[in-house]
């Protein structure tokens, strides 16, 4: 193959298709005992499953700390972590734009192999389709996966109970952060690096060291204030935390001074909430601890019974805020 | 910071009116609760000092309009971007197909100007802390002989907006001045108002500490009956102000009369190119007369801006008027009176 | 209206300097801070430095304020 670009005729089924899908995607993906190319992966589970879906579509395609590939992968992966599930076989899914360079291609397919590898999970089947330049920004990536659960029952956003506490793993904002400084108009430099990783060991750490993990929910787009308040809102129940209990990065702190973010806003790809009853808090932190992906695990809050559906934050003075649900885009201000 | 709250009570003044006047202070004040920390001694009013919220319809139409009618870049600082004109906003005139883009540094559109052979056009919008920069971008524009980049400037300035409020019927014992529009203008600017309204003013720094060390000193004015202007936020402002962005101020602009959304025509308040710049001037470069249009009905930003009411007051306010759905610029802005005191529910 | 944060000058050149804080770097003009030197500390406000702040005087004032918000009644 001589081509240095996708090109239309690469997605239009015929000798082309074939060999891009061999070299780029085959070659990475298949396994010893599984070699792809049929249209259907055929899998058995003794279990129940967790089924998720997600797309991929950040821009640049390559950031501090990770890409699209490692972060189709892990965001997949901590999608069914967050039901308590262990990530088993993923599809891959992948719609190029039409002059996107091979080496971007097969750059990001290393990326997603080696990701894979990391996270214990094998892809085994996927699609590839080539839209007119200008008819899609480079690449996305659509992926689903399945899991097993890890426990008999599922974790969901709406069992958290008054009188549990909040977890969060890590300090936060990380990921938004490390791909804002990459963007055209933007131009900062900054040490963030995105905190992209596979949760899948530090949930099995939480519900080995206990039986009750009442919710979980991982902070992606909108930050922990968007995904504190789907679990407020799910659960029917007031989160409260303690604003100077949240871990930030003092670079992290710096840039969004800088641009006026606020970092519970700022979207994280290696965070997980966690919240379980007082008493064992304590308990899933040390157990969480020892995994490094929750190194920096904390306690940054509670769950109160009412105003159900509101999350608030006492702040440094003790006073309280509101913690919204994020409105639009987060952009720069200088206001 | 009881220390401090505590302190305010000691001066013995109470039931006294102190207005802020930006959008950073009315955002701090809602943030840590300072409000009801001051409350039974103090109360603090947000005044017109977002200037995203007093940036009126009409010029966010025009600025619209030369993206509809003409085609340009339009480039803008990322607060404008919800904000609604009379029938569109950036966000939406982006769905609609108009090359929207959000800069950081109005030095970003300038050299995207260099860039392409399409207009560029910047909004420029904001008080002294942004307008010397937007100076320095048309300076640096005519440096470099760019042919398709300009500036629709509405830039608002404080000192004449003070001696309005100043000077109208609105209660107010003591104005919280804005420390980095004060940065650049000096706390000289401000002399006339205890001099000429017998005003107390503080400039204040952004920490919580800072406002509530601010509101401690006016306090001490207006019992002492000795009104002047104080700075508080003394590591970064001068009684002079920062001299090379005078310059620059003074050199690219001069003052016009500038209408602001809900507080109406204030003489002498906004900036506008000089003739020298006129073809980075995208009032002048553009075709750009869009018709008046009314506010929207029951919306009360202009008295909200003009803290003769509080948020609540407004009968749209957290029903029809909501930071998901705004119906006028207070709401809008993450600085907006409306918006602080709906996140942080006063 | 105000947003600016304060960060240290690492280098200059010409009308252009960087600028850090906690580890976030930017390049910045220096138009409306024409003599800034290396090393001192500036107000950052869209890409501009605007004003100078007075270290020392920062730091008294910062520890000054936190012992004041320490003082809980």
């Amino acid at each position: 193959m001589r081509e240095q670009s996708i090109l239309l005729a690469h997605g239009a089924g015929g000798k082309l298709m074939s060999d891009l899908i061999e070299r780029v995607f085959l070659s990475r993906f298949s396994r010893p005992g599984a070699k792809l190319g049929d249209d259907s992966a055929v899998l058995f589970a003794s279990n129940k499953l967790a089924f998720t879906t997600d797309a991929y579509v950040v821009e640049p395609l390559f950031f501090p700390g990770g890409d699209i590939g490692r972060l189709a992968v892990f965001g997949t992966v901590n999608d069914l972590a967050t039901a308590g599930a262990r990530a088993l076989w993923f599809s891959a899914s992948f719609i190029l734009e039409e002059g996107l360079e091979l080496a971007t291609l097969e750059a990001v397919a290393d990326s997603m192999a080696t990701a894979a590898k990391e996270a214990g999970v094998a892809v085994v089947t996927g699609d590839t389709k080539v839209v007119p330049r200008g008819a899609a920004d480079k690449m996305f990536i659509t992926t689903a996966g399945v899991g097993m659960l890890v426990r008999p029952w599922p974790v969901t956003g709406a069992g958290a109970r008054p009188g549990d506490a909040v977890i969060i793993n890590g300090p936060i904002a990380d990921h938004g952060i490390a791909v804002l400084s990459q963007r055209e108009g933007l131009r900062f430099e900054s040490d963030v690096k995105s905190d992209c990783a596979p949760l899948g060991r530090l949930v099995a750490a939480a519900m080995s060291a206990t039986d009750q993990v009442h919710a979980m929910r991982d902070p992606t787009r909108g930050g922990v204030a968007s995904a504190l308040n789907d679990l407020a809102a799910q659960s029917g129940v007031c989160i409260e935390i303690d604003e100077p209990a949240v871990p930030v990065r003092d670079s992290v702190r710096a840039a969004c001074e800088m641009l006026g973010f606020d970092p519970l806003y700022v979207a994280n790809e290696g965070k997980m909430i966690m919240i379980c009853p007082e008493p064992e808090a304590e308990k899933v932190v040390e157990a969480i601890r020892k995994v490094p992906e929750g190194a920096e695990a904390v306690i940054i809050g509670r769950v109160l019974p009412e105003p159900a559906g509101q999350v608030h934050a006492k702040t440094a003075l003790g006073t309280r805020r509101i913690i919204d649900k994020p409105v639009g885009e987060l952009t720069p201000r200088i206001c | 910071m009881r220390g401090l709250a505590q302190a305010i009570r000691e001066t013995g003044v109470s039931g006294k009116r102190l207005m802020e006047v930006c959008g950073t202070h009315t955002m701090a004040a809602a943030r840590f609760g300072l409000r009801s920390l001051l409350e039974g001694t103090v109360r603090l009013s947000s005044g017109p000092g977002c200037p995203v919220c007093v940036t009126p319809q009409k010029d966010i139409d025009r600025f619209l309009a030369i993206g509809f009618a003409h085609g340009a870049i339009l480039t803008s600082f990322g607060d404008m971007l919800r904000v609604p004109g009379s029938e569109s906003s950036l966000e939406e005139a982006r769905a609609q197909g108009v090359d929207v883009r959000i800069v950081y540094s109005c030095m970003d559109a300038v050299d995207l100007a260099c860039e392409t052979d399409r207009e560029v056009v910047l909004f420029g919008v904001g008080f002294e802390t942004t307008a010397p920069g937007v100076g320095v971008a048309v300076v640096e524009a005519q440096k470099r002989g760019l042919r398709n980049f300009s500036v629709l400037a509405a830039h608002k300035t404080m000192p004449a907006a003070l001696e309005a409020l100043a000077s109208s019927d609105i209660e107010v014992h003591g104005f919280i001045l804005p420390g980095h529009v004060s940065a650049i203008i000096g706390a000289g600017a401000y002399e006339f108002l205890p001099e000429r309204y017998g005003m107390p003013c503080v400039i204040s720094g952004f920490e919580p500490a800072d406002m509530l060390q601010a509101v401690k000193v006016l306090l001490e004015q207006i019992k002492a009956q000795q009104p002047k202007v104080e700075i508080q936020y003394s590591r970064a402002v001068s009684r002079e102000g920062n001299r090379a962005a005078q310059a620059v101020l003074n050199r690219v602009f001069e003052p016009c009369d500038a209408v602001w959304r809900g507080l109406g025509m204030i003489e002498g308040s906004g900036l506008r190119l000089r003739d020298e710049f006129a073809q980075f001037d995208a009032a002048k470069r553009f075709d750009v007369e869009v018709p008046d249009r009314p506010e929207p009905a029951g919306c009360l930003c202009g008295q909200v801006l003009a803290g003769r009411v509080d948020p609540p007051d407004c009968s749209l306010f957290g029903e029809a008027c909501t930071p998901e759905h705004p119906v006028g610029a207070c709401m809008v802005s993450s600085e907006g009176a409306c918006a602080a005191w709906y996140r942080y529910r006063g | 209206m105000c947003l600016a944060v304060p960060m240290q000058v690492v280098s200059v050149e010409g009308e252009r300097a960087e600028v850090q804080g906690a580890g976030t770097r930017r390049r910045i003009r220096t138009d409306l801070l024409p003599d800034v030197q290396t090393g001192e500390w500036v107000l950052v406000h869209a890409g501009f430095a605007i004003e100078r702040i007075d270290a020392e005087e920062a730091a008294e004032s910062m520890k000054l304020l936190e012992e004041m918000l320490g003082a809980v009644g």
